[in-house]
């Protein structure tokens, strides 16, 4: 099957690791990123009539850099552009650089792509624009969409961090065990803010794709890394939350509460492959954040009803991560947990010392009013609601708040 | 006779088919699933090769992260088994393994099982 759709995803699936192969090749990510663009239009002209090569991401690198290197030449004398037939005896050539692939090579190109946009110069926001363009190849429209800012503009943001890379030093050699250690925590940092910025648009058709992308670049680390058990946890916790995208929204857009979800809607195999990963990761018995928070999210899917859910369970888990990452959230978090388990007397002890803190946070005071309301204190209740609407982000958590308020005045 | 028919393909392109790529080809291969119901047999679509553990079977037992990578043995057979998790999964390897040592068996979540659709 060559047809064009399977062609574009053959392209974008090697993207990754034929920018790596090239920007070690040229040492310059305009170079690589150009050979790579070259590359794939003569892909699309060729592929359809010879079928696919053996190995996309060879094949790619090959041409790319054959391209990249007569333009160089071009450049430097003046000379006429050779022939496409110089190119076309790709096999041979083929096959070797492949095996060459298959090793450490590959997975440290990938990597150390994925690395320079996460430049600790760079701020959250630029790292995430220059991934999806570097690494996963979208169009500045389609990443100025996703961040709600003109085309213009995302371009010059891109611009700008390009150039801040050029200026710093990217290491070329193979890293060590600790450096390689260090750089995969940083870079699932990166994809796990990109996955969060998909996550908190909702069902918004632009920024839905962020959550894709930040799953298929998780896997493509996995798959570099596959004895990482907080891998694996990143993996499986974005697969779990976002199996659940078509049941956090009602028809009219609103939010829709975990526990009010229509688990139906829930993605299956998502679902399967979030569940298979956090237990691959458990048997390292090496905890970590993301296996934990994934380890949360499991049981969550695993409830089919939520009056199924072991609380127990999910209390034991934040009090880990508590302990791991302390955190006014974290002890929040638990909370929650800790009401269905030792009642809404134990959850309001345990957040009581955090208004200080969270004095600006909705989710806080949206919390103290459920726990206030669940022990008759209404009056409480409805000062803590009336705080978490004054600081809700969006409207509908305004609105699921201002429920909560019609509650009371039924039961008062 | 029966026959089983593996599928190949590059996971990478596979898995960056957008919903509707995908949708579209579930779709046309449901058609022919159909069409061809009296001599369709149980067929799966595997989970990617991140989510497989593999149990190397000699000299000792020991299970490994990921698909089974090694080339100088071939594929002589498969189970498909409906247990809890990867453990229990990994228990049911083990048995087999006591029974049957030498090689390694890739243990591989499936994500999508269509039962028999013959007529018994």
């Amino acid at each position: 099957m060559t047809d064009m759709g399977w062609i574009n995803g053959a392209i974008t699936g090697a993207r990754p690791a034929a920018v790596g192969a090239l920007l070690r090749y040229f040492r310059d990510l305009d170079t690589a990123e150009e050979a790579f663009q070259e590359a794939a239009l003569r892909a699309l002209k060729s592929w359809p009539a010879n079928g696919p090569p053996r190995d996309p991401a060879a094949w790619l690198i090959l041409v790319g850099r054959n391209a990249a290197l007569d333009g160089l030449r071009v450049r430097a004398k003046h000379t006429a552009l050779p022939p496409d037939e110089v190119l076309s005896d790709l096999d041979d050539a083929e096959a070797t650089l492949a095996d060459r692939l298959d090793g450490a090579h590959y997975r440290d190109d990938v990597l150390r792509l994925l690395f320079i946009c996460c430049h600790p110069d760079l701020p959250a926001t630029q790292q995430i624009a220059l991934a999806l363009r570097i690494v996963s190849g979208l169009s500045v429209a389609q990443i100025a969409r996703a961040f709600l800012v003109g085309e213009a503009a995302m371009e010059q943001r891109i611009t700008r961090a390009k150039s801040r890379i050029a200026k710093a030093d990217v290491p070329f050699e193979a890293p060590g065990a600790v450096e390689r250690a260090e750089r995969v925590g940083v870079v699932a940092s990166m994809i796990y803010l990109l996955f969060n910025e998909g996550y908190s648009a909702g069902g918004d058709p632009a920024r839905g794709p962020l959550c894709d992308e930040a799953i298929r670049l998780a896997r493509l680390l996995l798959r570099l890394f596959q004895t990482e058990p907080e891998i694996m946890g990143l993996t499986a916790l974005m697969l779990l939350q976002h199996a659940r995208l078509a049941a956090r929204f009602d028809a009219a857009g609103e939010a829709v509460l975990l526990e009010d979800q229509d688990r139906t809607l829930w993605d299956g195999r998502l679902l399967a492959e979030g569940l298979a990963l956090i237990d691959k990761a458990v048997r390292h018995n090496l905890p970590g954040p993301y296996q934990i928070q994934a380890a949360i999210a499991a049981i969550h899917s695993r409830a089919v009803r939520a009056e199924d859910t072991d609380w127990a369970g999910i209390d034991a888990l934040y009090a880990a991560l508590e302990r791991m990452q302390p955190s006014p959230l974290a002890t929040l978090n638990r909370a929650v947990a800790t009401a269905k388990v030792h009642g809404p007397e134990a959850a309001l002890t345990m957040i009581t010392p955090l208004e200080e803190r969270l004095s600006g946070y909705y989710y806080y005071f949206g919390a103290r009013g459920a726990f206030l309301a669940q022990l008759g204190r209404l009056a409480e209740a409805r000062t803590a609601f009336d705080r978490a609407i004054a600081l809700a982000d969006t409207p509908a958590q305004a609105a699921h708040i201002r429920r909560h308020l019609d509650g009371l005045m039924r039961s008062a | 006779m029966l026959y089983a028919i593996l599928c190949y393909n590059d996971e990478d392109a596979v898995w960056s088919w957008t919903k509707e790529e995908d949708d579209a080809v579930m779709g046309r291969l449901a058609v022919v699933r159909e069409r061809l119901a009296p001599i369709m047999g149980p067929s799966a679509r595997l989970l990617p090769t991140t989510a497989a553990t593999t149990l190397r079977k000699s000299p000792e037992p020991i299970v490994i992260d990921g698909p089974y990578a090694e080339t100088k043995e071939q594929l002589l057979g498969f189970y498909v088994i409906d247990v809890a998790n990867l453990d229990a999964a990994l228990d049911v390897a083990r048995q087999l393994t006591a029974a049957n040592p030498g090689g390694a068996y890739e243990i591989r979540p499936i994500a999508l099982y269509q039962p028999d659709k013959r007529v018994s």
